[in-house]
């Protein structure tokens, strides 16, 4: 299976350190175990024993932020809870990847009202968004997989001038300070 | 009557500003011992959800804690408001998002009791049908959790499990895994499909033992029965000065079941025992949700060989006013399609006037009050929400406990956040 096939007999594998460097990043994603309402129910279910997403290299959710790479915004995120969600977001370490995991997190969903931040790409930029209300774990799976192959076409040279290419679309994105 | 605060001396609830204020005058005492304010949450992994937590802390003990909650503040309850009584139901999914039908029931049957409709018998019993498979539901994801919370984890996977089983039914029923929104005023949205009997009969049959499984790990596990046996003890008259329902309150001793003693839908026909506690701690509340999924597996036996003989019966009312007409029937009918253009257009106005209604819902006693102004839309709709009412229990319940107790003891009153906030 894999290298190994691959490889034959050589011993010896060439491929580029972007290459490398992008794989090592897919294959052991770890998720910060934060939900917030119904889909991070959905998130457990693709956690659990059916779905099993360790499968994809998401075996560990860590509770702190400063530990994990990929941020699950599992539910609507009210106007009390942004600037809790922006400060975990600022607390990861680069590099960082953030799923908008079904209607509320990825546009408000049917929260058009006071309470809810119409999308959490109001406060941190957002690399997958998966749809549904919540979306099924296997469209979760689908997202973190479609955010892998993102990660696969990221080049070092994004990163020269030594500000992690995040901060740059943060400060493109709407970012507006709350409250 | 007027309850005074002083009715109850023994139960102080701080807010979370009192808890601030400890830390600005923190001084140690004589014996040189000082306490220290730690937030827990609202990002945490045992907090069930987005609740923060002040506690002060003196060594390892609570001295006293105060539940910050709102944030997850949805403003369901507005947004009600703008919407028509049949559009509203999908809303009320998303409170207690583990147990949708039993928000979907409370909504509906509160409007049924405002406009004072009846409901076709076989839509009852179907609606009690699902209304049992929901409190398993909702169970399972409490006792997987909770196992989770005091570090046994394969609890967890054996409970998502079966419930992805369950899902599998709503999924087969309603075209969505967790957000059903099947009920209706009235009856419920559609009929059921063919297999959809012998589906659920395969999945009682399949549960039963599975409870016994989850009773193998946990009932007589020495750490368990450590973590949870004599702790977080409510006393009855406590429990009910609290406001606590359901399994809480059974726990306690109380045999209150609104499924018992103010029946609806019909639950006052079917054969089932309330499990009640006697110690109050958290053990009693584990033993007592447990044996309610048994009880739960009972009631939807009962409830399985009644559709049997109802087959064909209709799952909704006639009443057009409120019931859109089959589609068939808009082809050859008029006043039909008169009836469906003014049900989908504007919806149904019931009469000025409110109702409570109330029903037990896996975490206790959830109400939804609705006023109508005689428009299409409710002028308030107001939800009493048991895990808001059991969450405000924890100060009373946690202080001078240890700090690892609080987590068990959060996990035990099995609050959802989503219907805490609203």
């Amino acid at each position: 299976m894999g290298l190994e096939e691959k490889a034959g007999d050589l011993g010896i594998v060439t491929t580029t350190l972007e290459g490398v460097v992008n794989w090592g990043r897919t294959k052991a994603m770890w998720p910060m175990l934060f939900g917030l309402a119904c889909c991070a129910i959905e998130m457990m279910a693709g956690q659990a024993s059916n779905y099993d997403m360790s499968r994809f290299g998401l075996e560990l959710m860590r509770a702190s932020p400063r530990q994990a790479d990929l941020m699950i915004v599992a539910g609507r995120v009210s106007r009390k809870m942004a600037p809790v969600l922006r400060r975990l977001y600022d607390q990861m370490p680069e590099p960082k990847w953030v799923v908008a995991m079904g209607d509320c997190a990825s546009c408000g969903g049917v929260y058009n009202n006071y309470a809810i931040v119409q999308g959490v790409d109001e406060i941190v930029p957002v690399d997958v968004y998966v749809a549904g209300c919540p979306p099924r774990p296997e469209a979760l799976i689908d997202g973190i997989l479609q955010l892998h192959e993102k990660i696969k076409r990221d080049k070092i040279t994004d990163h020269a001038d030594g500000k992690p290419i995040r901060v740059e679309q943060a400060e493109r994105g709407a970012l507006k300070p709350l409250g | 009557m007027v309850m005074h605060a002083h009715a109850y001396p023994n139960i102080e609830i701080p807010t979370p500003s009192q808890i601030a204020a400890v830390a600005l005058d923190n001084e140690p005492d004589e014996n040189g011992e000082q306490s220290m304010i730690l937030s827990m949450g609202p990002q945490h992994p045992s907090t069930h959800g987005v609740l923060r937590l002040a506690v002060e802390l003196n060594g390892e003990n609570v001295v006293q804690l105060a539940p910050d909650v709102g944030f997850l503040h949805t403003g369901i309850e507005k947004t009600i408001e703008t919407k028509t009584y049949t559009k509203s139901i999908v809303l009320t999914d998303r409170m207690d998002y583990l147990a949708p039908m039993s928000n979907n029931m409370v909504y509906v049957a509160a409007i049924e009791k405002l406009m004072k409709q009846d409901v076709p018998e076989r839509a009852q019993t179907l609606r009690v049908l699902l209304l049992e498979i929901t409190r398993i539901n909702s169970h399972l994801v409490w006792l997987g959790t909770h196992a989770l919370d005091l570090a046994a984890m394969s609890v967890f996977f054996y409970a998502m499990r079966e419930r992805e089983y369950i899902l599998d039914i709503f999924e087969m029923l309603t075209g969505a895994r967790m957000m059903t929104s099947y009920f209706r005023v009235g009856g419920l949205a559609w009929d059921i499909p063919a297999d959809f009997i012998p589906t659920v009969e395969d999945f009682l049959t399949h549960f039963l033992p599975k409870v016994d499984e989850y009773e193998d790990l946990l009932t007589n596990n020495l750490l368990w029965k450590q973590r949870t046996l004599g702790v977080g003890v409510v006393n009855a008259a406590d429990a009910i000065a609290l406001g606590l329902s359901g399994a809480n309150l059974r726990a306690s001793g109380v045999d209150w079941d609104l499924r018992k003693t103010m029946p609806y839908s019909g639950y006052e026909t079917y054969q089932f025992d309330v499990p009640v506690g006697q110690n109050g701690d958290i053990y009693d509340r584990y033993r007592c949700r447990v044996q309610e999924m048994r009880e739960s597996v009972k009631i939807a036996r009962q409830a399985i060989e009644r559709l049997k003989q109802m087959h064909g019966q209709p799952y909704i009312t006639d009443n057009r006013k409120v019931a859109p007409p089959p589609k068939s029937e808009i082809t050859y009918s008029m006043e039909s399609l008169i009836h469906h253009f003014k049900l989908w257009t504007e919806g149904f106005r019931p009469p000025r006037g409110s109702a409570y209604m109330a029903i037990e819902s896996p975490r206790g006693e959830i109400g939804c009050y609705v006023v109508s102004d005689g428009t299409p839309q409710p002028w308030r709709v107001h939800f009493r929400a048991p895990s808001f009412i059991n969450l405000q229990a924890l100060p009373h319940i946690a202080k001078g406990k240890l700090m690892a107790d609080l987590v068990a003891l959060i996990a035990s009153i099995d609050p959802v956040l989503g219907e805490v906030d609203r």
